[in-house]
């Protein structure tokens, strides 16, 4: 790296970096707050952090789910936590916050923007989230049959444990690993874990599936501000430059994809350019145990490579926010300066049907080890 | 209109089949819905006949329902207070269709009453009076369900006229 100020030449591609992160205690339930009140204290956090105030933003966009909220558009009341006065330039999609970051990323490619406010919330506390999560399914012939999110993770994980890419143990080195990563963040839900033996004595969940081998139910909020150029100099001392993102989606029906392999996730992450050099760590929006099997194949992730530091979506995951926390986690280890080069992924759908790549870079010269 | 049957038609496979022009598939998620710190201390305050208000520091404006932050501001509206049971017609409507699963004769009167006190208009109907009397500008004041006093706004009947000269339109020209 000569330095974090080039233009990408072939593509014309405007620098662009994660300036700023902030995310919420994740719980189980946040039953005295509305979803307002459990986003607007990471705003202004996360807003704090730069010196920014909301009317100074070139541009705002959130992800969150109607079907998870039981109400129709309540992103709108999240936005009182913003200020949208005077009116804002403001985006929302119905998905996870990191594709609200990748249309956010867009839009500062396009000039009109140099600075956005990518946010995303999600509290699964009011309903059941196996059973919200169905709904995402075939209308016609698969959401009939109700099949939960843990079901389903479960048939991808017998598929791989029966190709011989993973085994039991495995999985539970996997959940080990993660939550007593965890202990060090203290955002995470679940931190800290019993020993691979004690896990493994466990009943199944859903078969090969244990309690350990799914993520937590979580309640929380995170939040981004990306600046384009001289803006993200002027407002963090080192930026985390998106040096590639790229998102790809598989069939809509589990049935025809080959369940122990991410071929969507393989392209985006040669699109986002995340196999022309090595990483110092990983984010992964892995929420069950077997998918970070499925996504380190996909990414050339060796064990050398630490992955999810933070914990992971095994130590907080809320649903909507998970995959955002995901790049903020790995922006997060280059402010520090634990790390230069770390890729951040995110996921969307049943069994890892779309997939979101992002390779962030410091600049030149804080390379280190994650925490 | 093309029919099922006319559609299948084009296809040879398909000729002389039945064709399936409906699909009957009841879904049902349940939810415990939480309406969060402000608006569960507004709610369980209309039992006791009490309107609870929350003012922003930032811009000092009054809102009624509370939801816990300025929408203007974006900051957590954290000043407690409570209002009076009266106020001023700042828009109103009479509706004439009734709406599906809503227990109200037609005509009614809808309208925005500002609260005495309040920037925000408080969502209500207009009662006791002839509709052709309503007014913007016109003093009202809260009827309370005696039988349905509860932690929701059926609590409040409607607004009836207080009789008092209609207010001055510099009191709420800037909150209709």
């Amino acid at each position: 790296m000569s330095g974090t100020d080039h233009l990408d030449a072939p593509t014309g591609l405007r620098d662009v970096a994660v300036v700023a992160f902030a995310q919420s205690s994740h719980t189980r339930r946040t039953d005295q707050l509305s979803e307002v009140e459990l986003l607007m204290p990471v705003l202004h956090d996360v807003l704090k952090q730069t010196g920014l105030t909301a009317n100074r933003i070139g541009f705002t966009c959130s992800g969150s789910s109607d079907y998870l909220a039981g109400r129709a558009f309540s992103f709108t009341m999240a936005l009182d936590g913003v200020g949208a006065w005077p009116p804002i330039s403001e985006s929302h999609v119905e998905m996870d916050g990191a594709w609200a970051l990748y249309e956010a990323w867009v839009k500062l490619q396009t000039g009109e923007a140099d600075t956005a406010l990518v946010y995303s919330y999600g509290k699964s506390s009011p309903g059941s989230v196996r059973d919200v999560l169905t709904r995402q399914l075939d209308p016609y012939t698969l959401a009939p049959l109700w099949p939960d999110s843990v079901a389903l993770a479960a048939l991808q994980a017998r598929a791989l444990i029966d190709a011989g890419h993973t085994d039991e143990r495995r999985l539970a080195e996997t959940a080990v690993r993660s939550r007593r990563a965890a202990t060090a963040n203290p955002h995470a839900q679940l931190r800290g874990s019993a020993d691979v033996e004690e896990l493994l004595r466990q009943p199944y969940e859903v078969e090969p599936l244990r309690r350990h081998d799914c993520p937590p139910i979580s309640d929380g909020a995170a939040a981004v501000i990306l600046a384009a150029g001289d803006s993200a100099r002027a407002l963090h001392v080192n930026p985390a430059w998106i040096r590639g993102i790229d998102h790809r989606i598989e069939a809509h029906q589990p049935g025809v994809r080959d369940l122990t392999e991410s071929p969507s996730t393989r392209l985006a992450a040669t699109a986002a350019g995340a196999f022309d050099a090595p990483f110092d760590a990983a984010e992964l929006h892995a929420p069950f145990t077997a998918q970070e099997i499925v996504l380190r194949r996909a990414l050339d992730l060796g064990d050398g490579v630490p992955v999810n530091p933070s914990g992971g979506p095994l130590a907080a995951n809320p649903v909507m926010a998970a995959g955002l926390i995901r790049i903020g986690e790995a922006a997060a280890l280059i402010h520090r300066g634990e790390a230069r080069r770390v890729l951040a992924h995110a996921t969307s759908g049943p069994c890892l049907q779309q997939n979101l790549v992002a390779v962030l870079e410091g600049a030149a010269g804080t390379e280190g080890g994650a925490r | 209109m093309t029919t099922a049957a006319e559609l299948l038609a084009g296809i040879p496979e398909l000729a002389g089949v039945e064709p399936v022009t409906r699909v009957t598939i009841p879904a049902r998620l349940e939810y415990t819905y939480s309406p969060g710190s402000a608006q569960t201390r507004f709610l369980t305050a209309l039992p006791d006949k009490r309107l609870l208000a929350e003012r922003c520091p930032r811009c000092t404006r009054v809102y009624v329902p509370p939801r816990g932050a300025c929408p203007t501001c974006g900051i957590a509206a954290t000043e407690q207070l409570e209002l009076p049971h009266t106020g001023t017609v700042t828009t109103f409507c009479i509706v004439n269709i009734a709406a599906k699963g809503l227990d109200v004769e037609v005509p009614y009167c809808y309208a925005y009453v500002l609260l005495d006190g309040a920037n925000v208009g408080l969502h209500a109907r207009i009662g006791d009076t002839p509709y052709a009397d309503v007014r913007i500008g016109q003093r009202v004041e809260a009827v309370w369900n005696e039988q349905r006093l509860g932690p929701s706004l059926a609590s409040i009947s409607h607004f009836r006229p207080t009789g008092e000269p209609d207010a001055d339109p510099e009191s709420y020209r800037r909150w209709m």
